[in-house]
């Protein structure tokens, strides 16, 4: 019973980070209907530059701040330079833009950093809290990763809702034509979508660092999960991401416990596969589905 | 095609193919008796690439499906005739044909759930099988050899063709007739209704079921043709390496066959030996190039994969039709030039419409 409880703990843990890269996904889905295949490798990136600023003797919330500010910014350079130019062509283009992206980056920081996967530190300690005299497999580190992914879901939640900005992102991404006819600088609001959730990405890396550790491959299962994640929660949904990554956590921390962590991969195509059997545009999205 | 060469070559597609496959089967014999074995090697590499290539082209330029999965089919096709060879030990031709039914079955599996899904979600659903069917060799080393994979003896030449014969040579020319093989069927596959169904799906899935094309059905069976090629691919790749393991079938591979279709045209069989070509030679030049750079080894290693990117990139960027679409671009230009004084080129017929995207060889 304490092992279902460690690995239902652990699952919520990493569920949150999946929400984190899920949410990136969404909203970069829901500003310009593209998905982000280079995301992986950008979280990857600004996660190597806080490293970097933590191995050169910087404090560690200085290198957070770093990977949440650099993610923004290669959001916005990358939407505003390689996304911009094939926004009109077939969606295939901008697919194989993002996964040329995504080549380019884990050679880049393959070049810049190595191949060795280097170690990051928590924020704090990971070792499990004391729950009537059992260590379970949930410490400080992990409430840190829920109520960090939680404060930024709530803080795009109300820019998003609250905001005039976020009125504005939400009419460019429904109807763009109609959005630019009535003032709304559409692409702004597309390099802003794409800024903020490369922050979001980046988030996510920082905070799975320390579990995966930082090599140019290391954040692939992750981008998978999130990827995964979004399409449970319907690509369209932001809170769908944090639900499908919540429940997916779960999911893979019991195959992983119960069936063995090669496996985990596997049951996430497993999942992925049977919901969308069930429901093919994710279960929590208001969109038809389609018929063929 | 210019009306000259329509007149000499027969009518009918088929034997139109097979002829030109005889022919290229005669350059790359031709070929592979000119070559050292090293280079008779790269020559299999382009192969099987080649057949990899020419069934993912089919699909993603073609049918409109993109899918990042293709390594792992690879791998499907990998395994299955490395343990057919190996461990049960079935002649090389049916464990090839074994190889290509199975990854033609993985591939119905795949393709019923991407008949369901749109791009982005099959896309995902690809890079998940991509990166989690490794998982599986590595899970199960009993029978897959866990992460050295497993051994292949490597085929041994007829003895009609003399005790000296190299083995390279007889692996190149297995992997040029599975090449051809798939050629002359693809090429038969997409020029017939087949292929128009696929590019029709592809344009305009309302419009292809009013049509009364059953969408999901074509889709899911581009896919299981697709898999199959992937599959055949896999099982010569074994034939050439002698080893089926799962570090050669990472998502690396999965994204490296993508870059070779884009790099070549999408939907160009053509294409795709341009693609196999720079698939095989880049890791070579690129290694070149870092030696004369005198760059570090850090950069070297990933040079190669720093190139896939700056193509991918490139080529969507500036030239979507890859280097197919420049040819064919060039013959248009000059086809118009003459067509000035003789206005009866077919290539400027005002019947046909302008295609859509670049496509066919």
């Amino acid at each position: 019973m304490s092992r279902f409880l460690d690995l239902t703990l652990n699952g919520i843990s990493n569920g949150m980070i999946y929400a984190a890269v899920a949410t990136a996904f969404v909203l970069i889905w829901r500003a310009t209907r593209i998905v982000n295949f280079a995301q992986g490798a950008m979280l990857m990136f600004t996660t190597f530059i806080a490293w970097s600023v933590i191995d050169a003797g910087g404090s560690y919330w200085l290198g957070f701040v770093v990977a949440i500010l650099s993610g923004l910014i290669l959001g916005a350079v990358v939407e505003l330079v390689l996304i911009r130019p094939v926004e009109q062509a077939p969606p295939l283009n901008a697919v194989i833009v993002a996964i040329g992206l995504l080549i380019l980056l884990q050679a880049l920081a393959g070049m810049i950093w190595g191949g060795t996967p280097r170690s990051f530190p928590p924020a704090f300690s990971i070792r499990g809290y004391n729950l009537g005299g059992h260590h379970v497999l949930f410490g400080p580190f992990d409430l840190f990763i829920v109520l960090a992914v939680l404060s930024a879901a709530l803080l795009l939640l109300l820019l998003f809702r609250g905001t005039s900005i976020g009125l504005q992102m939400r009419a460019s991404a429904f109807e763009p034509t109609v959005a630019r006819l009535q003032g709304v600088r559409v692409g702004r609001m597309f390099t802003l979508g794409w800024a903020l959730a490369s922050a979001a990405g980046s988030l996510a890396g920082v905070l799975i660092a320390p579990a995966v550790f930082v090599g140019p491959n290391n954040f692939d299962a992750v981008t998978v999960f999130g990827f995964t994640a979004a399409i449970l929660g319907g690509l369209d949904s932001p809170l769908g991401a944090v639900v499908g990554g919540l429940m997916l956590g779960v999911a893979l921390s019991y195959v992983a416990g119960y069936m063995g962590s090669s496996l985990v991969t596997l049951a996430a195509l497993v999942i992925l596969i049977a919901v969308l059997m069930v429901r093919p545009t994710g279960i929590f999205s208001a969109a038809k589905a389609r018929r063929v | 095609m210019s009306a000259l060469a329509r007149l000499r070559l027969p009518q009918q597609t088929l034997m139109r193919h097979l002829l030109l496959a005889a022919a290229a089967g005669v350059v790359l014999y031709l070929i592979s008796l000119a070559l050292d074995p090293f280079n008779n090697l790269r020559l299999a590499g382009v192969a099987y690439y080649f057949t990899a290539l020419a069934g993912l082209t089919v699909l993603t330029g073609l049918n409109g499906q993109i899918s990042l999965g293709h390594g792992a089919l690879m791998a499907v096709g990998a395994y299955s005739a490395a343990l057919l060879v190996g461990r049960d030990g079935w002649p090389l031709a049916a464990a090839l044909a074994a190889s290509v039914v199975v990854t033609a079955f993985t591939g119905l599996l795949v393709g019923a759930v991407a008949a369901r899904l749109r791009g982005p979600y099959l896309a995902g659903a690809t890079l998940a099988l991509a990166v989690g069917l490794p998982g599986l060799a590595l899970r199960y080393p009993d029978a897959f050899g866990g992460e050295n994979g497993l051994d292949v003896p490597p085929p041994a030449p007829p003895a009609w063709l003399g005790e000296t014969f190299p083995l390279e040579r007889w692996q190149a020319w297995i992997a040029c007739l599975c090449a051809l093989i798939t050629l002359v069927l693809l090429a038969n596959l997409v020029r017939g209704r087949v292929g128009r169904a696929f590019r029709a799906v592809r344009d305009d899935e309302v419009a292809a079921e009013l049509a009364g094309l059953n969408v999901a059905r074509i889709q899911v069976f581009a896919f299981i043709v697709s898999a199959a090629c992937a599959g055949l691919a896999g099982g010569t790749f074994v034939v050439v390496t002698s080893l089926a393991a799962p570090g050669a079938f990472q998502l690396p591979l999965s994204l490296a066959l993508v870059t070779g279709v884009v790099l070549g045209g999408l939907g160009s069989l053509a294409g795709a030996v341009w693609g196999a070509i720079a698939l095989v030679m880049l890791p070579d030049w690129s290694g070149d190039l870092a030696r004369a750079l005198s760059l570090s080894d850090r950069v070297e290693a990933n040079l190669p994969l720093a190139i896939y990117g700056l193509v991918l990139i490139g080529v969507m960027l500036a030239a979507p039709g890859g280097i197919q679409g420049l040819f064919r671009t060039g013959f248009e230009w000059v086809a118009a030039r003459r067509s000035t004084w003789r206005p009866t080129d077919d290539l400027i017929d005002p019947q046909r419409p302008t295609p859509r995207r670049e496509e066919q060889s």
